[in-house]
């Protein structure tokens, strides 16, 4: 058992971090560092510059363009990335869609949608959710009819991140009524710009708009736009689940909110002291590092297993748990370093070009906000109850 | 022993629950967050009008004497109905600190006319470097021939807006972090050399940020003795954070109401997701916890009521360090069970959780409770 990178990882490494140093924008890593709204725009710079440099789809297969990274080299990626505080790439086309064009995807379907997703020309969004389908995916009910090379498709589908954004939406919509509700579902690709096609802002606890409500009425979709065969979307949207869930635990982002949490506490008093030095405080940190600590060993043996040729399996519903909440410990411990600081609810500070003098801590207006959204980490990408129904299930064989 | 309430507590309950449903729905309180002073005036009339405001002072100033657990019923219909209106800011902090360390001439002028809804008070008690310590004041006021000259700042002070007067605590002597050596400072609003910024609160309440620079007053301004306000400033804040412990009651009630309501609507998997027994228990525990909750919140303003430094000290911190527990117990479960739109602007849900989490940071933390609870 050995915990140290390779010598070739390590020059790897080094290669990762000189590149990031050089070329990473440092608007954008200001605005991250102090939990500024990104925009479209930073998205997209950042990502043309990784696809540039060839980095940009970790995940892809070399003939696709990938860079053909080891397991191990993709986590140094990301761990790297962390660190210097980079944006999350956009997973909707990158990371989802793109595995499962590769995979069951027609040769015009790949050669029309990829090169776009690789140079980030097209935003994707992703259709899934539905008012009454959230932790019940399959009990899904939009509706795509066919009508001659057409689609007519209804329905509504929410929880949409960046649909104001996107260009293009793929979506599980209904094809037939089956027996099972799991059958029947066609994985389909819709235009945002197509007629029918609404896209409503929803407002979350935080004040911002980042996830959206989409109606869809008499949408015309082409029938080159499905994806797989007709009642193949469940299949798919098992597959797109199961990829590149290895990261889903986030380590090295929570490991830069922790540094981020120890330097506010160190400049935060109390009793004339440094926060960080009351025992009761050091210690609420030292109970999330240790489960940090735990974590980051957990997804390293995952890893392991990996590079030794396993495929993953049911531990990234472990890792999305314990995963989610660390983080929401440290936005928790983050807000209550600032004190009577979280209070004063100033919009502009999470936005763009805010230049006023801060009230209290210099980025506490932000802390409170983001505890509250972060709240929705322990709901998305399949909520942590659901997570544990698949482990006890697959796991425990419950 | 009888821990019923009393007939007069009853009729107020009935009273605030009639003025919640006609005037307080959850729109009605958005819009009235997001403009102008963030309450209504109208609003502060109408408990004015309803004695509300008299609740807890002494009758010969025109109060109904019910004391702490008067404030019960007042506060856990303002937990339920997120009320905006300065209650706690004017009536609780600044009225008490008055009706406890004010002269007759000062009780005279100032509490019935807050009684009445006339004039409004605000206090300023925290510091920048002060975090939850009461006696971390920086803020210095000097002796000179005609008065005091204050200078420092004052950070997060409720309703300072629409205050008359702002009580300062400030440095007459001693260290900074020192006990002794703080006294409180009447302030008329418009008194040169004191500046405010304004803001929202992430729980749809409003701030100030106030800076007292040459701050001149006359000796008069003096609330209390000279040096030694400290003993009273922790017996008003924790007459405060009982009752904002009775406020988180009335926040818990609704959000556990409000949980199991849509547990029993929600349908997923062709059935409610209340027939789940893992978010059953997870109710189960919430309701746990709003009864303990409720048990601390009484006993706490009893103890408040009695007196006595040692009980009062500890149930105080005991309701609070129950209510933070219960940011994770109800609040973050609260949002979690409503699945993502628990975490929507839209949805009531998310305002409840925003101010019971608040609520735990107000007045000392959970942590700072704990910490108070077992050194007493």
């Amino acid at each position: 058992m050995d915990l140290k990178y390779t010598e070739q990882e390590q020059a790897f490494q080094q290669d990762v971090r000189e590149f990031l140093q050089a070329n990473y924008p440092a608007d954008i890593q200001q605005k991250v560092a102090k939990g500024i709204a990104l925009k479209k725009d930073d998205y997209v710079r950042w990502q043309k510059v990784l696809a540039d440099k060839g980095w940009i789809a970790p995940g892809w297969p070399k003939e696709f363009g990938g860079p053909g990274w080891t397991p191990v080299e993709k986590y140094i990626f990301e761990e790297e990335c962390g660190a210097a505080n980079c944006l999350r790439t956009v997973s909707f086309g990158l990371v989802m869609l793109a595995p499962v064009l590769m995979q069951f995807g027609t040769d015009e379907q790949r050669k029309k949608y990829l090169s776009d997703i690789y140079n980030s020309d097209t935003w994707w969004c992703q259709g899934y959710s539905e008012p009454n389908a959230g932790s019940d995916l399959a009990s899904l009910q939009t509706k795509a009819v066919k009508e001659g090379d057409h689609y007519i498709v209804n329905g509504s589908k929410t929880w949409t991140t960046h649909g104001h954004y996107a260009d293009m939406m793929f979506t599980l919509v209904r094809t037939s009524q089956e027996d099972k509700k799991q059958k029947g579902i066609s994985f389909l690709l819709i235009d945002m710009k197509a007629a029918g096609v609404t896209v409503d802002p929803i407002i979350t606890v935080d004040g911002m708009h980042v996830v959206n409500q989409i109606f869809l009425e008499d949408v015309k979709v082409p029938v080159e736009n499905l994806v797989g065969i007709e009642g193949d979307g469940w299949t798919i949207a098992k597959y797109l689940l199961q990829h590149e869930r290895t990261y889903i635990a986030q380590v090295p982002r929570s490991k830069k909110q922790i540094d981020r949490l120890k330097t506010l506490a160190k400049k935060e008093m109390y009793n004339g002291q440094p926060l960080i030095e009351d025992s009761q405080f050091s210690a609420k940190i030292a109970q999330v590092e240790v489960e940090l600590m735990a974590l980051e060993m957990t997804n390293l043996r995952v890893l392991s297993k990996l590079s030794a040729g396993d495929s993953p399996g049911v531990e990234s519903s472990l890792l999305k748990i314990k995963g989610t909440e660390v983080q929401q410990s440290i936005t928790a411990l983050l807000m209550e370093t600032v004190g009577y600081f979280g209070f004063p609810y100033i919009k502009e500070t999470m936005l763009e070009g805010w230049q006023d003098e801060p009230i209290g801590p210099e980025e506490a207006s932000v802390l409170a906000p983001h505890y509250f959204d972060w709240r929705k980490s322990s709901i998305y990408g399949g909520s942590n109850e659901i997570q544990k129904n698949i482990m006890a299930k697959a796991v425990l064989g419950l | 022993m009888n821990l019923e309430f009393t007939e007069e507590m009853t009729m107020l309950q009935d009273g605030l629950d009639k003025f919640l449903q006609h005037e307080y729905d959850f729109e009605s309180r958005q819009k009235l967050s997001r403009q102008g002073i963030g309450y209504s005036e109208q609003h502060w009339q109408s408990f004015a009008d309803m004695g509300l405001l008299g609740v807890a002072f002494d009758e010969q100033y025109g109060g109904f004497g019910l004391g702490q657990t008067g404030l019960i019923v007042v506060m856990e219909a303002i937990g339920k109905g997120l009320v905006l209106e300065p209650y706690l800011a004017s009536i609780i902090l600044g009225g008490q600190l008055v009706q406890q360390a004010g002269n007759e001439q000062q009780k005279e002028s100032i509490l019935p006319a807050l009684i009445a809804g006339e004039l409004k008070l605000a206090f300023a008690y925290v510091e920048r470097q002060g975090r939850y310590n009461l006696a971390d004041i920086a803020c210095k006021a000097e002796k000179q021939s005609a008065g005091y000259l204050i200078n420092g700042q004052k950070s997060v002070v409720f309703n300072a807006e629409t205050a008359d007067h702002i009580i300062v605590s400030a440095r007459t002597s001693g260290d900074t972090i020192s006990k002794e050596g703080i006294s409180l400072f009447l302030i008329d609003k418009n008194t040169k050399g004191l500046n405010f910024r304004h803001y929202e609160t992430v729980d749809g309440l409003r701030a100030s940020e106030v800076s007292l620079n040459d701050v001149m007053v006359e000796s008069s301004a003096l609330l209390g003795e000279l040096d030694n306000a400290y003993a009273t400033i922790e017996s008003v804040l924790d007459s405060a954070a009982a009752a904002i412990c009775a406020e988180g009651v009335g926040v818990v009630g609704q959000l556990r109401e409000k949980t199991v309501e849509y547990l029993k609507t929600r349908k997923q998997f062709n059935q409610v997701i209340g027939h789940f027994q893992v978010l059953q228990h997870r109710v189960v525990d919430m309701f746990m916890a709003e009864e303990q909750m409720r048990s601390l919140a009484y006993l706490a303003a009893i103890r408040v009521d009695e007196g006595q430094f040692d009980t009062r000290t500890k149930s105080v911190s005991a309701a609070k360090i129950y209510m933070g527990d219960a940011r994770s117990i109800v609040a973050e479960q609260a949002a979690q069970l409503h699945g993502g739109i628990g975490v929507t602007d839209e949805l009531d849900v998310a305002h409840y959780v925003k101010r019971l989490t608040m609520l735990n940071t107000l007045f000392g933390d959970r942590d700072y409770h704990l910490q108070r609870f077992s050194k007493v």
